[in-house]
């Protein structure tokens, strides 16, 4: 079973488990049916992503102990520290019901582990790509700025705020956003 | 001197106020760390965190490391509490619909009662009461068995606390999921904002000297890094006396507010911290007496009897041995650290580390090394006493 409200990671999350040659794979988008869908499709393992705050729902599932409920054990045990540690480091954590063998369990883990990684490095792209054109466009308005302010050309206003930031040691992107929240204030 | 830097998780909550301010207001540059501050979305991800070395030291709810030292829930290591961050600071609400039937049984929400709201809310719902709580191992937990336990609503045959994440305590009330809540704020305001619950009861008035939050790290941490435990217990403690003794008001919530920290409005986050509270979406006012604490009253030291009320509650609840999970949980709250980190720094610490739980009828002065310290009101609302083991 897997917990995740994105479709489209949800999917690739589930192809690259069906490439492993699992079967009966199940997506849960809602984390509040999180108790109800579990208590009906009895999966082997439940995979959640970190960031997602209702991981802390299936941590009390866990404590459930009575002889009717399957208990969901925590995966994150002693048995296998490294593997462990690169499920965390790649985001994913994973609940087994019911004592799979953990001979089982290593493959599911590595499969999802590669794919959670995949998108971890795509998740870090997207955030490092935006910041880039945010950055560029503080850049360019300070530039604008500089070079209204002191009749020169492009090249010569964008050698100004990099003098300033070696100056200041700081970075470009940083002088030209103070630049441009302080300009906002006289304006 | 050298910078040495740490990483440190924490959940978005008004507790996590010593950590940030810690950071913030230059506190720990003063012990040259570098505090690396990282949110985290959830107390089990938080706690992974810190098990699994990503992190150094983390915020955590009081009755974690209790919980791991008892062998209880998934935690992959021993934790140990250096200090406590906060007392108290959650609130117990009420959907709307329940809300209605309470009032109209006569009781007036005065905010000030424990008896009165738990037995208007028994009255109202009783049998299957489901109550949210942010996770299963926490005061706010411990804190509604408690309360309802000793009023006849025993759980679990007549009481249900259920996991839900804060910010979905709201959601899970409007869509029928919940009949109330214990969290802390300001998810407790945040529903009265969103039309969908009504506040009963500041925890506080359960058990007024609470510990809610404490500064984990693995347990191992203190031996192989005794200097980085000692430096950052005393910045925390230095961050704490500046929240407890200036006037913060304006200021606090404002940090607190920024998009790393909590991102949400300064005016929601007030309430927590000036106990003026707004319990209803029709705009009724209640005012909670030291509703959160962040240092009056010692209330940084961690006491050893503070994680054995914890402990003995857990063992009653999961049937483990009393005198076992007793001697268990109080290793886990290190007040021999707590000490030695703050000596001669703190004006005054305490002389023992356990003390009678529950027995403060108001604020006296205890048995302290130097003589001039000032415990806080210390009582359970139904006045039982705890008494450790010796």
């Amino acid at each position: 079973m897997i917990v995740e409200p994105d479709r489209d990671r949800a999917l690739q999350i589930a192809d690259s488990l069906r490439d492993a040659g699992y079967q009966n794979l199940k997506v849960i988008a809602e984390p509040s049916s999180l108790s109800r869908h579990i208590a009906s499709y009895a999966p082997d393992v439940v995979l959640i992503d970190m960031a997602n705050p209702s991981r802390d729902m299936l941590e009390e599932m866990a404590l459930a102990s009575g002889p009717l409920e399957r208990p969901v054990a925590m995966f994150v045990d002693r048995s296998d520290d490294q593997l462990t540690a690169a499920a965390i480091e790649a985001g994913v954590s994973a609940y087994v019901v019911d004592g799979l063998r953990s001979d089982r369990v290593k493959p599911i883990m590595d499969a999802a582990i590669a794919r959670f990684r995949m998108i971890q490095r795509m998740r870090n792209e997207l955030t490092e790509t935006k910041r880039a054109l945010e950055e560029r466009k503080v850049i360019d308005r300070a530039k604008g700025m500089v070079m209204k302010a002191r009749g020169v050309s492009e090249d010569e206003a964008y050698a100004l705020l990099r003098s300033a930031a070696m100056d200041q040691s700081k970075r470009i992107a940083e002088v030209a956003a103070a630049l441009v929240a302080s300009a906002g204030l006289l304006s | 001197m050298n910078v040495t830097r740490l990483d440190v998780g924490f959940i978005p909550l008004v507790d996590a106020a010593p950590l940030i301010c810690c950071s913030e207001m230059g506190f720990a540059r003063e012990e040259g760390l570098d505090l690396r501050l990282r949110a985290y979305p959830s107390w089990s991800s938080l706690r992974d965190g810190l098990c699994f070395g990503q992190l150094d030291a983390a915020h955590m709810l009081a009755a974690v490391p209790v919980a791991s030292a008892l062998g209880l829930g998934g935690t992959a290591a021993q934790l140990h509490a250096l200090a406590v961050l906060s007392v108290n600071g959650n609130v117990i609400g009420v959907s709307r619909d329940l809300a209605r039937k309470i009032e109209a049984q006569g009781h007036d929400f005065a905010f000030d009662d424990a008896r009165a709201a738990g037995q208007a809310l028994i009255a109202a719902k009783g049998d299957g009461l489901r109550v949210g709580v942010p996770f299963p191992f926490s005061m706010h937990a411990e804190l509604v068995y408690y309360w309802l336990s000793a009023l006849g609503l025993p759980a679990p045959q007549k009481l249900i606390v259920r996991t839900v994440p804060p910010p979905q305590m709201a959601d899970a009330l409007e869509a029928g999921e919940l009949d109330a809540f214990c969290v802390g704020e300001p998810w407790g305001s945040r529903s009265v904002e969103a039309g969908v619950g009504k506040l009963l009861l500041p925890c506080s008035e359960i058990w007024s000297f609470a510990p809610e939050k404490v500064l984990a790290v693995r347990a191992g941490w203190t031996d192989t890094h005794p200097n980085e435990a000692h430096r950052l217990t005393r910045a925390l403690w230095r961050a704490a006396r500046w929240l407890g003794t200036q006037d913060t008001a304006s200021l606090v919530p404002e940090i607190l507010s920024r998009p790393h920290y909590l991102d949400l409005s300064p005016d929601l986050l007030e309430h927590a911290l000036t106990g003026q509270f707004t319990i209803s979406a029709e705009g009724e006012a209640r005012h909670a007496k030291s509703f959160v604490a962040f240092f009056q009253g010692a209330a940084n030291f961690p006491w050893r009897s503070q994680a054995e009320w914890i402990g003995s509650q857990l063992a009653k609840r999961t049937g483990l041995d009393p005198v076992e999970s007793a001697h268990a949980a109080r290793a886990t709250f290190r007040s021999d650290v707590y000490r030695a980190a703050l000596d001669g720094i703190a004006p005054d610490l305490p002389s023992a580390s356990v003390k009678l739980e529950g027995a403060l009828a108001e604020a006296s002065a205890a048995g302290s090394l130097g003589g001039r310290l000032i415990l806080d009101r210390n009582v359970f609302f139904d006045g039982r006493i705890f008494e450790p083991i010796q």
